[in-house]
């Protein structure tokens, strides 16, 4: 068991490793990084100073390293275009994004596994009809639009909610604020998260629904059937957790490219986060910045798929057996 | 249940390549047989249709600044009160027909999903050849580099390469390459899944009887995997550029919406969407509504189509 | 003796399909009596499998009963509304399954789908559902059974999971089981093994047992009466050892040919050329009459289960009608 962490634990610090070099090459051979910091009056003296306090003149395998044991620490420099260091500037807007990414995360979930378990075990309903064409139009829908369509809605027309920006926030402790305990929060949250969620709540449901469909034709199911078992006792004793097992998996990737996605919503309704930062990052060709969000979402991509393997492993005896008896 | 399942199906022979099971899976007959598919279908041509002859078809040509007059600007449709009769759909801000706005738009966009899916599906599919037909180290690490990037969501690793195309090029180039960085972008960020499911069906063929024998004959490698394998494993590819296409569409959209893809001298339906996004206030809705209605459209479509032709040809894709 | 169990009459099921529907039991009809063990034999195809699920009415779509009637202890069970079959299902009637490594749930305890089992069709509580469950895995012979209920399907071997099976089948005390290839995927070495539980329990619960298998060895030692099924249809029924020492039908005399025996060495077992034609294919008369090697005129006609004794056989040779109108041709 600590050993199949451990290897997961491993692994995971390689991938991390690879996406840090991928960040170092953009640091260091997309533009000049002196170029970038400089005016264009500086002198080239001036220029080989910095060059050499930033460690530019140094072999590759160096820099590197630098980079990475840097990286580590939470520092990647100083942005090109605010000439602040990176990490004051995301760990400014992280909160924001982190509380709308996961308001749509519990959104999409609660809404998109019931949604997913009704749409399977009643295929033929009209219910279930209405959700399946609902899914089709959620997938293809590409979410700015459904963030302009509910601006248009419930802004412009209804006027009942903001379509901007983030509400009063209040702080907590010394740098995390939250718009979640006020109304002006609460209510500029609202259709963000919805359009957050939306596709991924579609994307779950389809596959809640393709899992379990998968699920109800097995023997056991049909075992269970045969003892006479009652049709709930069959869905949600002995079909769910089937059903639940492989979804597991999808779903945290999934919760995963919410933050990524926060980019586009962040954009339609001015959401002042993380998503925004590395928006105007690649428009005005500020490296560190990009490099420094890569780097981020590839941790909590990481985090996130560790955390899944644990889930598998406390969900599925199968797999506990299989890892006391292979222990490597 | 095995009793059934041994009698119409189950007569799947393999070696069939993607035009034997075309006939075989009564794909016309399927089609045919949902109402939705049709309707989809008919929406596709009509929209391909348009973007193709736009140049023909357009009431002005919206790229020409002689015939566009900013005293025509932020014209309602034709339909509704105070519209001029020469705009169906109105006009922009800078006194654009919105409908050829838009026919041009469409004619972008599908020119870079069909791009993008086929650079995405050239590269997926050589090296999923290359990864299955070679194995060893050679599959290991083309095997690692797909897990990798399948953790990061396409339009991420889209919005990446546009960021550092963008860091490369210079100001004043930006806007000239913006349709291969878009293409390139959009490529780059799709070859994952062909690649995992050419080398999955190549390393089931390669071990065909009718490789080996291609072998004794002294074919080379390339003969083989081009004339011989190739034809064997397009079925599924054909359903994933399909589904592919539409989530390249969005892609697209997605990019110059958030301003990094076309600029609005070359507008694609999504910079269209994000220049209307900007009049939503101010009650111009015609600028953004109908540029919207057109992506949905052509997205939904193609999804439909996908769909059908995923279950159609049944190559057990998830 | 009092009226038969389980009585089958007529039943035909059918399989909605694009061409029409494809005909995949046509007229079968038979009876077990209680307590008694009837082999259902037949090549995979024959619609063995499809009469036992067709019995628990648990047939998959677009499969469905289209004639024909099922009672069981005298009272119709094939178009009783889902709750009520519901009922029977397991109370009633029991059904093992051919792979026990696919019959249980991966995720849930061997004890939890016991006792949820028990507890669904008896009125007893959580501790004394525990307590039989855990009495019912010793009489399946799971060695030390108060530890093994609390393990998961996959910490037991193909043997003891179908021990396991067969313990889910019978411990809500059925009248009749339902046994479709219960030894098809096990090891050699143990099928011997599960058939013995599977007998000596079904008799010590007077249980009566429909055995379904391709295995005729299995059915002389086992069954009591024999049916024999080929393309949809009953072949022969009758008495085991009458069927096994003096087949009436061609096409079980042929089976029995192809039997191994200790005088018979397998090299020179009789073959019955061609196969079984597929549903889609059966010929307009007599489904075994392409193949058969004593066909006549008279076999372009369907022939009827025709009684001869206490036995019954599907074919025009025990028809003296059919037989001396042939002569005289």
């Amino acid at each position: 068991m600590i050993a199949f962490i451990l290897r997961r634990l491993l692994a995971s610090i390689g991938v991390l490793i690879a996406v840090g070099l991928i960040a170092f090459a953009m640091f260091r051979y997309v533009g000049d990084p002196v170029n970038q910091m400089v005016g264009i009056e500086t002198s080239v003296q001036e220029r080989e100073q910095l060059r050499h306090q930033l460690g530019l003149d140094q072999p590759t395998i160096i820099q590197a390293a630098r980079f990475l044991i840097n990286a580590a620490r939470f520092d990647f420099g100083v942005s090109y275009q605010f000439k602040q260091p990176v990490a004051d500037l995301i760990g400014a807007r992280m909160p924001a994004t982190l509380e709308l990414a996961l308001v749509a995360s519990i959104l999409s979930l609660a809404a998109g596994v019931p949604m997913g378990v009704f749409t399977a075990l009643h295929r033929d309903s009209a219910l279930a009809r209405l959700f399946q064409a609902l899914s089709l139009i959620g997938i293809s829908l590409p979410t700015f639009l459904i963030g302009i369509l509910l601006i248009y809605l419930f802004a412009v027309v209804l006027r009942w909610l903001p379509s901007f920006g983030r509400g009063d926030v209040v702080h907590i402790g010394s740098w995390w604020t939250t718009g979640l305990l006020t109304v002006s929060g609460l209510k500029s949250l609202i259709m963000p998260s919805i359009t957050l969620a939306l596709f991924q709540m579609t994307l779950i449901m389809r596959l809640v629904r393709a899992e379990m469909l998968e699920v109800m034709r097995s023997d056991y199911i049909r075992f269970a059937r045969a003892r006479g078992l009652s049709e709930r006792a069959i869905h949600f004793h002995h079909a769910l957790k089937n059903t639940l097992v492989p979804v597991i998996t999808v779903v945290g990737l999934q919760l995963g490219s919410i933050l990524a996605f926060s980019i586009i919503t962040e954009t339609v309704f001015a959401w002042p986060g993380m998503g925004q930062l590395f928006l105007q990052s690649i428009q005005n060709a500020d490296i560190p910045i990009m490099a420094a969000y890569l780097l981020l979402i590839a941790s909590l991509f990481v985090v996130i798929n560790l955390i899944v393997d644990l889930i598998y492993v406390a969900v599925d005896p199968r797999l506990r057996v299989h890892l006391q008896r292979a222990p490597v | 249940m095995s009793e059934i399942a041994a009698e119409p199906e189950g007569a799947s022979r393999p070696n069939r390549t993607f035009i034997a099971r075309l006939k075989d899976s009564d794909l016309l007959a399927s089609f045919l047989s949902s109402k939705v598919t049709v309707a989809a279908g008919a929406v596709t041509i009509i929209l391909f249709l348009a973007a193709l002859l736009a140049p023909w078809i357009a009431p002005t040509d919206p790229f020409n600044p002689a015939t566009n007059f900013l005293s025509d600007s932020l014209d309602p449709p034709s339909f509704i009160a105070g519209g001029d009769p020469r705009f169906l759909l109105g006009t922009d801000d800078q006194g654009r027909d919105m409908l050829s706005a838009i026919l041009y738009g469409l004619r972008v966009s599908l020119a870079i999903g069909f791009c993008g899916v086929a650079l995405g599906g050239a590269i997926g599919v050589g090296l999923g050849l290359i990864s299955g037909y070679a194995g060893g180290w050679t599959d290991s690490i083309l095997m690692r580099i797909a897990d990798v990037q399948l953790t990061f969501p396409a339009i991420l690793i889209a919005l990446l390469l546009d960021g550092v195309a963008h860091a490369m090029l210079k100001a004043q180039s930006r806007d000239e390459s913006a349709f291969a960085v878009l293409v390139v972008s959009i490529g780059l960020s799709f070859w994952v899944q062909y690649a995992r499911t050419v080398r999955a069906s190549t390393m089931v063929e390669k071990n065909r009887d009718y490789v080996l024998a291609a072998r004794l004959i002294g074919l080379s490698h390339a003969r083989i995997l081009i004339s011989h394998i190739l034809p064997n494993v397009m079925g599924p590819v054909m359903v994933i550029a399909t589904i592919n296409l539409a989530l390249a569409i969005i892609t697209e959209a997605t990019l110059s919406f958030l301003g990094v893809g076309l600029p609005p001298t070359e507008p694609s339906l999504g910079t269209l969407i994000r220049i209307g996004q900007n009049y939503l206030f101010s009650g111009e809705w015609w600028i953004v509504a109908f540029p919207s209605l057109t992506l949905a459209a052509l997205v939904l479509a193609v999804n439909l189509l996908g769909d059908w032709l995923r279950d159609a040809l049944n190559p057990r894709l998830k | 003796m009092t009226g038969p169990l389980l009585s089958v009459r007529d039943l035909r099921v059918e399989f909605a399909t694009r061409k029409g529907p494809l005909v995949a039991l046509d007229g079968v009809s038979f009876d077990i009596a209680p307590g008694e063990v009837l082999g259902v034999v037949g090549e995979s195809g024959a619609g063995k499998s499809l009469t036992g699920l067709a019995i628990i009415g648990l047939l998959d779509p677009p499969g469905r009963i289209a004639g024909g009637e099922i009672s069981l202890a005298g009272k119709r069970i094939d178009s009783l509304p889902p709750a009520q079959m519901r009922d029977i299902r397991g109370r009633r009637i029991g059904i093992i399954f051919q792979d026990p490594m696919t019959s249980l749930n991966p995720l849930l305890r061997i004890g939890d789908q016991l006792t949820e089992t028990i507890l669904a069709h008896k009125s007893v509580g959580r501790r004394e559902a525990r307590e039989r469950a855990i009495a019912w895995l010793g009489e399946v012979g799971i060695p030390s059974p108060e530890k093994r209920i609390d393990g998961y399907p996959h910490e037991f071997s193909g043997g003891m999971r179908q021990r396991v099976v067969i313990a889910l089948a019978l411990c809500a005390e059925p009248a009749l089981v339902i046994a479709d290839e219960p030894t098809t995927a096990l090891d050699v070495s143990v099928q011997a093994q599960i058939i013995s539980v599977l007998k000596n329990l079904t008799r010590r619960h007077g249980a009566a047992v429909m055995l379904i298998t391709h295995d005729m060895g299995v059915i002389a030692e086992t069954a009591d009466r024999v049916a024999v099924m080929y393309a949809g249809r009953i072949a022969e029924v009758g008495e085991v050892h009458e069927v096994v020492r003096d087949p009436l039908h061609p096409y079980t005399q042929g089976l029995m040919a192809a039997i191994p025996t200790l005088e018979v060495s397998a090299r020179r077992l009789a073959q019955i050329p061609g196969a079984m034609p597929r549903l889609s294919a059966i010929p307009p008369g007599c489904a075994f009459a392409p193949r058969c090697p004593r066909v006549f005129a008279r076999c372009a006609e369907r022939p009827p289960l025709m009684a001869i004794g206490d036995r019954g056989a599907a074919c025009w040779l025990y028809d003296r009608a059919a037989v001396a109108a042939d002569v005289r041709t």
